[in-house]
């Protein structure tokens, strides 16, 4: 029975890349209940943020932020969100394939377009494909930090000002729910008006302290920086779970796997026995006769 | 009972607080700032340093560190937007340049047209494999 030490090596093989799996299912599901809780925690400050930006549209209508006024649309910058790591499942490539799909489609109305990153995989795709990317951020870990997307974001923002990119639009996972994750893409720059006009009235306005351009400046940065944070917390839940999704399938993979080698293995076994007795028996009847 | 204000504080990566007050301390770049119930609505810059609020009713003061923020004055409601860390012109235009520098050094010789074709053969092929993936898990 040549065959059955291979299968039984074989066997093994699978049995271990199984734990590993599990291991990784395991971890990510930990880790997923963290980045979910990261990302409810976040969003306290994005919805007061988004109140006192409403607020501010509504006081103080004739001082005009560069980044509230749109114009002309030549060139847009994306900020795409990924992951750093890999093995989960379609989370990235489907994001890219939903992002080539719109820039092919800009391209043919003769739009430009250039690139920050955030994450390894986003920076490694653009950089087999082509693309300008303008700035990236990678290795964020499990628990991101604001300080670490601030110079990336800016990049953009000054680029916006500088009128180098007319629009800009963030590219992320939004987390559905742990089976389901949205590929988004949604505008960033220009900032659409606050649409939620509360009770407030117009007949009234802030004091600025130091004045209302610096506050202004000040706020919306923080505004667009909480804005991309929340993203990147979000995709990072996203990809939590993508993974344990993933590793729970190959987990359920390498047990097929295994099931059915080890059919294999005990039919070889069976037909060497039954040759080995055929054998003896022949053997026997041969003496006897 | 005096009127109170509500007080939200809240930073990028967590809630800090959120309750009622009688009277809020915070140290705005043009100065300390009190701010009672029915104050006129204003919106400044924080410098990194306490904010104090205190709740009323002889309560002991609740203490919080900012390292500068946005501080938001509504009639009955003040809105702190904490930074979550130190935060400079010059800190930022440094962060800014690094994340460019990265990129640069990352994507050495690149060129800046995208291929679109080799972009969709490498999707299509990853997308191909997921799909078998799925298929195998399929049909078992």
């Amino acid at each position: 029975m040549a065959g059955a030490k291979e299968i039984r090596t074989k066997i093994a093989s699978v049995k271990s890349t199984q734990k590993i799996t599990r291991a990784m299912e395991m971890v990510a599901a930990a880790k997923m209940r963290k980045a979910q809780d990261r990302m409810l925690a976040t969003r306290p400050y994005t919805e007061k943020m988004k109140q006192v930006v409403g607020h501010i549209a509504l006081a103080n209508p004739e001082y005009k932020h560069p980044f509230v006024v749109s114009r002309e649309v030549r060139k847009i910058g994306y900020i795409v969100i990924s992951s750093d790591r890999g093995l989960c499942g379609g989370l990235n490539t489907n994001l890219f394939r939903f992002l080539v799909k719109e820039i092919k489609a800009l391209q043919k109305d003769g739009k430009e377009v250039a690139f920050c990153t955030v994450g390894n995989k986003a920076l490694g795709f653009f950089r087999r494909v082509g693309g300008q990317v303008m700035a990236q951020a990678t290795h964020l870990g499990d628990a991101p930090r604001v300080e670490a997307l601030v110079g990336t974001v800016k990049v953009m923002l000054d680029a916006y000002i500088n009128g180098e990119v007319d629009e800009i639009r963030l590219a992320y996972n939004t987390f559905v729910n742990t089976m389901t994750q949205q590929n988004t893409v949604s505008q960033l720059v220009p900032l659409k008006a606050g649409e939620d006009a509360d009770s407030l009235c117009r007949h009234w306005d802030y004091i600025y302290e130091p004045g209302a351009q610096e506050v202004m400046d000040d706020l919306l940065v923080r505004y667009i920086e909480s804005l991309v944070y929340q993203a990147v917390v979000e995709n990072g839940a996203c990809e939590q779970s993508a993974r344990m999704v993933a590793m729970k399938s190959a987990t359920d993979n390498a047990g097929d796997l295994i099931s059915e080698l080890k059919l294999i293995y005990n039919k070889a076994r069976q037909a060497a026995i039954t040759q080995e007795i055929s054998e003896i028996v022949g053997g026997a009847a041969a003496v006897a006769a | 009972m005096a009127t109170t204000i509500l007080v939200d504080i809240v930073s990028a990566e967590c809630h800090l607080y959120s309750g009622q007050g009688v009277m809020v301390y915070a140290s705005a770049v043009m100065g300390e700032l009190g701010i009672a119930p029915r104050h006129a609505p204003l919106i400044t810059r924080l410098k990194p340093g306490e904010v104090r609020v205190d709740p009323g009713n002889n309560q002991p003061h609740e203490h919080f560190y900012v390292s500068g923020g946005i501080l938001e004055v509504q009639p009955f409601k003040v809105t702190i937007l904490a930074d979550a860390g130190v935060r400079a012109g010059d800190l930022d235009e440094a962060a800014a340049q690094e994340a460019k520098r990265c990129a640069e050094d990352a994507l050495a010789n690149q060129h800046a047209d995208m291929d679109f074709a080799k972009a969709q053969t490498e999707l299509a092929e990853a997308v191909a494999q997921l799909r078998a993936i799925d298929r195998i898990r399929k049909t078992k």
